[in-house]
């Protein structure tokens, strides 16, 4: 199997493991962790410098879950990575877990910051990139933003803060799936031209598939080797890989039935083949 | 009594002395530097501080993110923007995390006086005191205003710190000693318990001197920090005198008066009248005025002494 299709397998394995934790759980944000599944694997396993039996060497590259219900997505890739034991899956949002419902950075190794409010994310890797430029050390920032979080105005404060400070070492992905809580976006708060506003913001803007590996791990090149902040925007689908689920809003934080899940995981390892 | 100054300049300066004994202290402002007077630190460490512009929330997350790589990130604007328009942040990020930030919430309570209601901090310390893991001092004079800037620096975790733009003299003898959770006596008396947080102390220690006149021996007991409170020298007094008085530039609920209620419902139930906002809002108007008005200045604590004692 070639690079592409190695990362591409892990990635549709990653999903499996999704819908076991959150079926195991009896909650959890489906939809936002199946629409991100790609970008976490790309990011962890390809483009982030990091040392999983070593999670805080003060040089490696930070991920920020800005979207932090996406958190079994975020807790999938760590166990695969070996930040903790993945037995620890099984225990999902329950009592005395580490593995909280929303990410927490003092119960789990490997998380940067606890997310769950939105909006948030951006900034603090603003801070993160900011703390690198001071200490002239070289390692990078990630942050992912769902796209409905962006209706929140402080992610657009941090995007005035990212270009004034110039941090090259700060790259923003949005993970562009158009289905939010309540509804569509469009249905919700539109958000426009949405390109056209964070390039406003960000003139760095990169557009790939966000399920395609290899678009992934060209546009993150290409990110990293512009001068100033960047942004990709990775167009997604809620709830990938699970037919029921996709584009479907209800699929944002619902809860799996034994059916459901039977299906489910019989559609995700059909498409492991 | 020696010579006054603003408490914003005794802050400001002392950020700038202590820039190089705390080499990653960073200081982070949203565009009232100028007023909050983090400026002098920017002038002498131009790469160490940083303008978030009119974009609290922002500020105070992006300050979560940089303390989590080892800075100690001093964030900087008016009390009720630092409070609550970034509280968000401050509860998910700051306080959640225990993250070694320091929220300086300045301007507060009637001290940016003729601004108004607007611009005035009322609720600070109760929403503040609400988080958990977060410090809460609140100093009242040069001195205390100095050692909390350097406690707070030396303390890991996150700490509100809440200044006053105004003029403040010196009640500590030079003395700059600061223990986060100490309350500090600065008279002893039998009949009734002054209690003050902030720059109120000498209307408080005026009042003391007063009440003597007319026999009433007033022990005067000083809380810079408000959390953790200190219970010990609270009921200590409060068994000795059996009345207390809270004086504080803030609504009685859930601020100084609020704290010591609580302990004292809780250790040691003694009368007690709070001096505060009654549930209003401020207004414009100078500030001994203000004070006049909302019941805070020495005549009234010694009016309320009186009667609690009666």
């Amino acid at each position: 199997m070639s690079k592409i299709e190695i990362l591409q397998r892990k990635a549709q394995e990653l999903r499996i493991t999704i819908i076991n934790m959150i079926h195991k759980a009896g909650s959890g944000h489906s939809g936002g962790s199946l629409s991100s599944s790609e970008i976490l694997t790309v990011l962890y396993e390809d483009v982030m410098n990091i040392r999983p039996n070593e999670p805080l060497w003060e040089d490696r590259d930070r991920f920020v879950l800005s979207k932090g219900h996406g958190a079994p997505a975020l807790y999938a890739i760590l166990a695969q990575k070996g930040f903790f034991n993945s037995d620890n899956l099984n225990t999902l949002r329950q009592l005395d877990s580490c593995l909280q419902g929303h990410p927490c950075m003092f119960k789990l190794p490997g998380i940067e910051m606890s997310t769950g409010s939105l909006g948030m994310g951006i900034s603090v890797g603003v801070g993160m990139a900011l703390a690198a430029q001071l200490h002239k050390r070289n390692n990078r920032v990630f942050v992912l933003c769902g796209d409905g979080e962006l209706q929140e105005g402080q992610n657009w404060e941090a995007m005035i803060s990212a270009a004034k400070w110039k941090l090259d070492n700060l790259v923003i992905i949005i993970d562009r799936n158009h289905v939010q809580l309540d509804g569509t976006e469009e249905q919700v708060m539109p958000m426009g031209d949405l390109n056209a506003k964070l390039k406003s913001f960000i003139p760095n803007l990169f557009t790939c598939d966000g399920h395609d590996v290899k678009a992934l791990l060209d546009t993150f090149q290409r990110a990293l080797n512009s001068k100033g902040p960047s942004v990709i925007v990775a167009e997604t689908v809620k709830g990938k890989g699970v037919s029921f689920m996709e584009g479907q809003s209800a699929w944002h934080g619902k809860t799996i039935s034994k059916e459901e899940y039977i299906l489910a995981i019989k559609e995700l390892e059909e498409g492991l083949k | 009594m020696t010579t006054e100054k603003p408490m914003r300049l005794v802050f400001g300066e002392m950020l700038t002395e202590l820039g190089e004994e705390f080499p990653e202290l960073v200081v982070l402002d949203a565009d009232v530097s100028s007023s909050t007077q983090t400026k002098l630190f920017g002038q002498k460490y131009p790469e160490r501080f940083f303008n978030f512009g009119i974009a609290e929330a922002n500020m105070v997350s992006a300050a979560a993110g940089m303390s989590t790589c080892g800075l100690i990130p001093v964030t900087s604007t008016f009390a009720f923007l630092l409070t609550l328009r970034a509280g968000d942040p401050i509860r998910s990020l700051i306080a959640y995390n225990k993250l070694n930030v320091k929220l300086a919430g300045g301007y507060a309570g009637l001290s940016d006086f003729a601004d108004g209601a607007s611009h005035q901090a009322i609720m600070d310390i109760s929403v503040m005191r609400a988080m958990p893991n977060m410090t809460v001092l609140v100093p009242s004079d040069i001195e205390t205003t100095r050692g909390a800037v350097r406690a707070m620096l030396k303390h890991n975790g996150p700490v509100y710190l809440r200044l006053s733009r105004d003029n403040v003299g010196s009640y500590h003898n030079g003395n700059e000693t600061f223990e986060i959770g100490k309350a500090n006596i600065l008279r002893d008396g039998k009949d009734v318990t002054l209690a003050v947080s902030g720059a109120l102390l000498p209307f408080v220690l005026e009042a003391a001197q007063e009440l003597e006149k007319d026999g009433i021996e007033a022990a005067v007991l000083e809380f810079p920090t408000i959390k953790p409170m200190d219970n010990e020298t609270l009921v200590a007094f409060a068994k000795k005198t059996g009345a207390v008085v809270s004086i504080e530039e803030h609504t009685i609920l859930g601020g100084l008066g609020g704290a010591i209620a609580e302990s004292l419902s809780e250790n040691c139930p003694t009368k007690l009248k709070r001096l505060g906002l009654i549930d209003t809002f401020g207004e414009s108007g100078t500030y001994s005025e203000l004070l006049d008005r909302y019941g805070l200045n020495t005549k009234h604590i010694v009016n309320a002494a009186k009667k609690i004692i009666r």
